[in-house]
């Protein structure tokens, strides 16, 4: 085990190269929807349960397929009036359980990239080949049913291993070549994109894809109110926004449509997608676009100043 | 370091779900019902009345908002007990007085133990579903399937003769079931039940002794998920309720008609500080022109309009 991943350097949020997005934006704004799939019965991994309770696991995995069956529908009708176009974390089986949702999402011009196979099937554990079969298996899965090359990873459940980057890096350029596996949102520490590191040394960036946001998170986690969640949407917006005089920003609201689609909470989302996108310096995109759009015009750049930077304090110590 | 090889294998990756109790279907796909009256909006008032044991076995877990202390455990059995002595009649007065028809999910072995209530409940003429024998009479994964056989049985069966209703609905003590339970639950007559929450709408539910219909009763809406699991104030539960019920009308009228379903417990909404924001949630809903009636008839109206097989 190490102390640090070591994926990337430290690097201050002050004095950073200025970003501007496509059409001089100055803030990049994604919506990304999780479509998950969630197993009654899935085998069990040594380090994780699936579910609290003895099988069948009857709440916890219905309120999931609700997500599918009802909430679905109600947050791409929300993004359609907005004019957003979904990033998807996507539990790839979906392709093959419900292939009507991805054929909706598809029509739409919507992202697809990999959260793994099932949210139940996880990480820990896995030899390396292991790994890499069930991201290639994936990553082929969103190719074959909607005819994208893979871009942007999330690992099922958040659940990693120590080569997790490296490998989809590398699988992302065995199958794709460089428009393939080229970032990751597994990482939650800046509000802009970051260089990182990877075995094979393949341009990759971290995009800010906001734990803090995460509606999950919001409202199993830190158990939020539904309006409350709509209010900080709303200050994590303005200031972010605000932000962005000085250099780009980028705001993602990260949603599982069995929780954000109830009905108690599609208010409050409304409102906050309202406000947002009422804004005019704001770049509504996705996460590949972002990626794209950062490695082609500001990625060198970064990893320039991150390494001045980073020699200035090491001469600064000696 | 690696993982048997059977965790990269996916027996089930296929179209639909991965079990066979129930087809795949997205609820916009289907087609509008419309309740009676022409209203759009279902209001189902789902009452649990409950008894949980001083002597609580929580096997296989202990139930939420069950004992929590070691025993004797005064706190809570008094606390929950209060729900059936003083919270009820609370509830009761409320619904009389914004017309709203309540269904009671009755633990048999309270209705064993609380005759007054039982009389009260009879007396009124509401439907009496089935909860279960008590709130530490789990059914559960890996429970012995005579002893649930048993359970089921008895707990029907007596419920059956203390209210002298038919009772065909069911809703699991802690919502939490074994692999046999729907099976067992059919072969006792009861028609729906109401432990999954993977619907806004009634839909089949496969059992190998014969169908039965899952009724959508929601648990983000349950007032003990909101005010004791998310610790949520009176306050924001109310607003809770009415930002759902204008959203499940607004979409009421655009895809067909929708059930606001709203479970409420005696002794937690009950309590003084907390009966004005079940009120002002009656209130409101009600002055919506819904179409207030009990678990059963609401399922009525909906197998009446589907079309035959």
């Amino acid at each position: 085990m190490k102390s640090d991943p070591g994926f990337y350097d430290y690097w201050p949020y002050e004095n950073r190269p200025k970003i501007r997005w496509p059409g001089g934006k100055k803030m990049a704004f994604w919506v990304a929807p999780n479509i998950e799939f969630y197993e009654l019965n899935p085998p069990v991994n040594p380090s994780r349960k699936a579910w609290p309770q003895p099988y069948p696991a009857t709440q916890g995995y219905s309120i999931r397929d609700y997500g599918n069956r009802v909430g679905h529908k109600r947050q791409m009708d929300l993004l359609d009036k907005y004019g957003i176009r979904g990033s998807i974390s996507l539990s790839t089986a979906l392709c093959d359980h419900h292939p009507e949702i991805i054929q909706m999402c598809k029509e739409r011009g919507w992202e697809f990239f990999s959260h793994g196979i099932y949210n139940t099937r996880y990480t820990y554990g896995m030899s390396e080949q292991q790994e890499r079969d069930m991201i290639k298996d994936s990553m082929d899965s969103i190719y074959q049913y909607t005819g994208q090359k893979c871009a942007g990873y999330l690992a099922p459940a958040l659940s990693h291993s120590e080569l997790t980057l490296d490998l989809f890096a590398e699988v992302g350029t065995e199958l794709f070549g460089n428009e393939g596996g080229i970032y990751t949102c597994d990482l939650f520490h800046d509000d802009q994109p970051t260089p990182i590191h990877t075995r094979s040394n393949k341009p990759f960036v971290s995009i800010p894809y906001s734990l803090e946001m995460n509606d999950t998170i919001a409202f199993v986690v830190n158990k939020i109110e539904p309006r409350r969640y709509g209010q900080m949407l709303k200050n994590n917006f303005d200031r972010l926004y605000a932000e962005g005089d000085e250099s780009g920003t980028i705001m993602c609201i990260p949603t599982h449509n069995y929780q954000v689609s109830c009905p108690h909470r599609m208010k409050a989302y409304e409102e906050a997608l309202d406000y947002i996108t009422s804004h005019d310096d704001v770049w509504i995109t996705t996460g590949k676009e972002i990626a794209d759009y950062y490695l082609e015009h500001y990625y060198e750049q970064a990893k320039a100043d991150i390494a001045q930077k980073g020699a200035a304090h090491k001469r600064t110590a000696i | 370091m690696a993982l048997d090889k059977t965790y990269l294998e996916y027996a089930h990756r296929s179209h639909g779900m991965d079990h066979d109790r129930y087809d795949w279907s997205m609820l916009s796909d289907r087609p509008a019902v419309t309740w009676p009256g022409g209203k759009k909006l279902a209001l189902w008032v789902n009452v649990p009345l409950q008894f949980f044991p001083l002597d609580q076995k929580g096997e296989p877990f202990k139930i939420q908002g069950g004992m929590t202390m070691p025993y004797p455990d005064l706190r809570h059995f008094s606390l929950r007990d209060y729900g059936n002595r003083v919270g009820i009649f609370r509830f009761l007065k409320a619904f009389d007085k914004y017309g709203v028809t309540p269904t009671f999910a009755m633990n048999t072995e309270l209705a064993k133990r609380n005759p007054y209530l039982l009389n009260t409940i009879k007396e009124r003429g509401n439907e009496v579903m089935c909860h279960g024998m008590h709130m530490d009479a789990l059914h559960y994964g890996g429970q012995d399937k005579q002893i649930e056989a048993q359970l089921v049985q008895d707990s029907l069966t007596q419920l059956r003769e203390l209210t002298e209703q038919n009772v065909t609905g069911w809703l699991s003590p802690g919502r939490n079931e074994s692999e046999n339970t729907p099976e067992l639950l059919a072969a006792n007559g009861v028609r729906y039940f109401c432990d999954w929450v993977n619907d806004d709408m009634p839909y089949t539910f496969n059992t190998q002794q014969g169908n039965l219909w899952a009724m959508p009763l929601s648990n983000e809406l349950d007032d003990t998920f909101i005010m004791l699991n998310n610790l949520h104030s009176e306050e924001a539960y109310a607003e809770q309720m009415i930002d759902a019920c204008d959203y499940l009308l607004k979409e009421a009228n655009e895809q067909g008609g929708r059930i606001l379903s709203l479970n409420i417990h005696p002794w937690m909404l009950g309590q003084p500080h907390r009966i004005a924001a079940l009120e002002r949630v009656l209130e409101y809903v009600m002055d919506q022109d819904v179409y207030s009636a009990s678990a059963s008839d609401i399922l009525d109206a909906f197998t009446s309009q589907l079309k035959a097989p």
